[in-house]
């Protein structure tokens, strides 16, 4: 026994059935709600042959289009915003000498990620309230906006932090050494090299505003209907499978959206 | 035809001259020392490049203070190859970093030709540096790397183009210029690290054990290259190691360092054959402790009395004055064996004979006692004399053999 052994988890007793229990239990609804979507049927529970005139239906239905446009304006724009102010928290809290109150900032970033979501729910949804009544102030869909960032921030930050964590201080001195001013070093040298962290996080806080169910529930005025409120209210009518194809759009926007992030990041990573 | 430094403390204020790609390299010449930088800087022994007074650096606060170096003071020379040599910890890297503008000291001034650096941040001081663990830039490749510092300097690309291009011959790497540097290997990354960092024309460069990271062939490859490197550009070289052989063979001269403080600064012939105080005999090379006592001195001589009552002549460190008990030092190859007791100023009896190839050790233990001393014998075709384990001998001492050290 040259070689010292390291454990294969193939080898381990009950491994093969529990994953695919798992694997079973994951992916199994999801399979089947993708299948009914081609029902020709129009019940939801009850196969009667293959068609894709759901997926007509649903690209011609305007609710949809509303419902996607507003998803779509408030996860693209909380996105960006919340990865911004993401990167800069995350430089600020690596690349700079330790300041009075940087653990307590720590928390403070990450605290979103502990509290239950009903609670933020509830909170933002007074915060509004109370400007609203004092103020007069309604942003329309820039509430939306505005919660959402709130909240990616926490799941834009985490990667992008690991990645400033991770990498090698001596580059950073090296390029100070060779002349670089230190907008130059992080342009140059710090920025490009944190661009994986950057897309990962943003991909996250994409995916977190896309589908957000509760805060937007709450928040939402009139008109602004976010595709998983449209899912919401659609359901509580008599099922079509409609609903099947809106939903395996989403998931198949998510899948590519993730996926492109992912080979980006790689593909920098190199 | 002297690239401008934008950021450099003093403009070079001798008349530029052709830079050295443009009439040395193919002809017959010798490299002449400042030819890179297109200046000839003339033969000034006694200007210095750094002239580090009395810094000191502490870390931590409170109890917890921690004096990195304490008030070291050093001067080094235009166009000199300077090794800081010490164990780890020892405050080498920490006066480096110092000199680099990566820390700032506690106390103290770092002059650059004269001017005071020790305030400016790291991009403003016309130094470079060579990282131990080369921090070359991952997402770029070797020609960029290699003209990063220039084109921070705002040089017209043109020239960085130029520039490059000779940085890559001169470190024999024209052929790989397009890679990732994460795509070769240890000893190419090396080499690209060191044209990085010469490609601005620092005023010194300073070097961070560079050669640690290489195995054993490729290291004494690069010792010759670093030297050559260093004669050809005529910058000065702060070279900073723990290893005594590359501090030997490399230097003009050698700060030995321990414990935040520099012992001593010498060529390393003085290091080697006189060290000054007991740290630095033991840290270089092999070496022999013995004690006596002064009975008399004389113009930098001192006679020594041994328990045994023989005398030897001994000399000691500057400014420094030996009086009663001392301790000397001598090199094992600068003492012999002789068969009769009688014939040798110390006597002892062989206690083990070691075999190297190039040279044998003998062992012998002193009659007066204490340690061991060694004797290294040249091994020739025809040795004159052997010797058994276990025979009483006799040691004699070549002329200026023995030192006397300060503590």
């Amino acid at each position: 026994m040259a070689e010292p052994r390291t454990i294969d988890i193939k080898d381990q007793p009950g491994f093969r059935s529990i994953a695919i229990i798992c694997l079973l239990v994951l992916y199994v609804p999801v399979l089947i709600l993708m299948i009914f979507s081609l029902n020709s049927g129009s019940l939801v529970t009850h196969w009667e042959g293959v068609t894709l005139g759901w997926y007509g239906s649903a690209l011609r239905n305007a609710e949809f289009h509303n419902a996607a446009r507003n998803t779509l304006i408030i996860s693209v724009t909380a996105t960006i915003v919340s990865t911004i102010c993401a990167t800069l928290a995350a430089i600020g809290m690596t690349r700079v000498k330790p300041w009075r109150g940087l653990s307590a900032a720590f928390m403070v970033i990450n605290l979103p990620l502990m509290v239950p979501e009903i609670i933020t729910a509830v909170a933002t949804l007074s915060f509004f309230a109370l400007i609203a009544g004092m103020f007069g102030l309604n942003f329309g869909i820039g509430n939306l906006i505005l919660a959402h960032t709130v909240f990616c921030i926490p799941f834009a930050y985490m990667p992008i932090r690991a990645r400033l964590e991770d990498m090698d201080l001596t580059l950073e001195y090296a390029a100070a050494d060779l002349y670089a001013t230190p907008w130059n070093a992080f342009r140059r040298i710090t920025l490009p090299l944190l661009v994986p962290g950057i897309m990962s996080g943003a991909a996250l806080a994409f995916i977190v505003s896309f589908d957000d169910f509760t805060i937007t529930q709450l928040v939402a005025g009139p008109g602004q209907t976010t595709l998983p409120l449209y899912i919401w209210n659609q359901i509580r009518r008599p099922m079509t499978p409609e609903i099947n194809a809106i939903s395996t759009i989403l998931l198949l926007v998510s899948i590519l959206f993730v996926s492109v992030s992912f080979l980006i990041a790689r593909q920098r990573a190199k | 035809m002297g690239i401008a430094f934008k950021n450099r403390v003093t403009a070079p204020q001798l008349p530029s001259r052709p830079a050295y790609g443009d009439n040395q390299i193919g002809t017959n010449l010798p490299p002449r020392a400042g030819s890179l930088n297109g200046v000839i800087v003339p033969e000034q022994p006694g200007k210095s490049a750094i002239e580090v007074r009395g810094v000191r650096k502490v870390f931590g606060t409170g109890e917890n203070q921690v004096a990195a170096l304490d008030t070291v003071s050093v001067s080094i020379r235009e166009n000199e190859f300077f090794t800081l040599l010490g164990p780890s910890g020892c405050g080498k890297t920490t006066l480096l970093r110092l000199i680099a503008g990566f820390d700032f000291p506690s106390a103290g001034e770092i002059l650059l030709h004269g001017q005071d650096i020790a305030p400016l941040p790291p991009f403003k001081r016309p130094v470079n540096t060579v990282f131990q663990s080369y921090a070359l830039f991952p997402h770029m490749t070797v020609a960029q790397n290699i003209g990063f510092g220039l084109e921070m300097l705002g040089t017209p690309k043109a020239e960085i183009e130029a520039r490059v291009a000779q940085m890559l011959k001169l470190v024999k790497m024209e052929a790989l210029k397009a890679r990732r540097t994460s795509q070769i290997s240890g000893g190419q990354q090396q080499r690209v690290a060191l044209a990085r960092a010469l490609a601005p024309q620092p005023k010194v460069l300073l070097l961070d054990e560079p050669l640690s990271a290489l195995d054993y062939k490729l290291r004494k490859e690069m010792q010759i290259e670093l030297k050559r490197l260093q004669h050809e550009t005529g910058i000065t070289f702060i070279f900073v190691t723990h290893d005594q052989e590359e501090a030997l063979t490399m230097s003009d001269r050698i700060a030995v360092m321990s414990a935040g403080k520099i012992l001593q600064v010498g060529s390393p012939r003085d290091i080697y054959d006189r060290p000054a105080e007991r740290f630095v005999a033991d840290f270089i090379g092999e070496t022999n402790f013995l004690a006596g006592t002064v009975v008399s001195k004389k113009s930098g001589v001192a006679t020594v009395k041994f328990a045994s009552d023989a005398t030897i002549g001994a000399g000691y460190p500057e400014g420094f004055d030996p009086t009663g008990e001392v301790t000397l030092v001598v090199r094992p190859e600068h003492a012999d064996l002789v068969p009769d007791p009688a014939k040798g100023t110390i006597t002892g009896t062989l206690s083990n004979i070691v075999y190297f190839g190039t040279d044998t050790h003998y062992h012998v233990k002193l009659d007066g006692g204490g340690e061991n001393f060694i004797v290294r014998h040249q091994n020739t075709r025809s040795s004159p004399v052997t010797y058994e384990t276990g025979a009483k001998v006799g040691i004699q001492f070549e002329e200026d053999a023995a030192r006397v050290l300060k503590d």
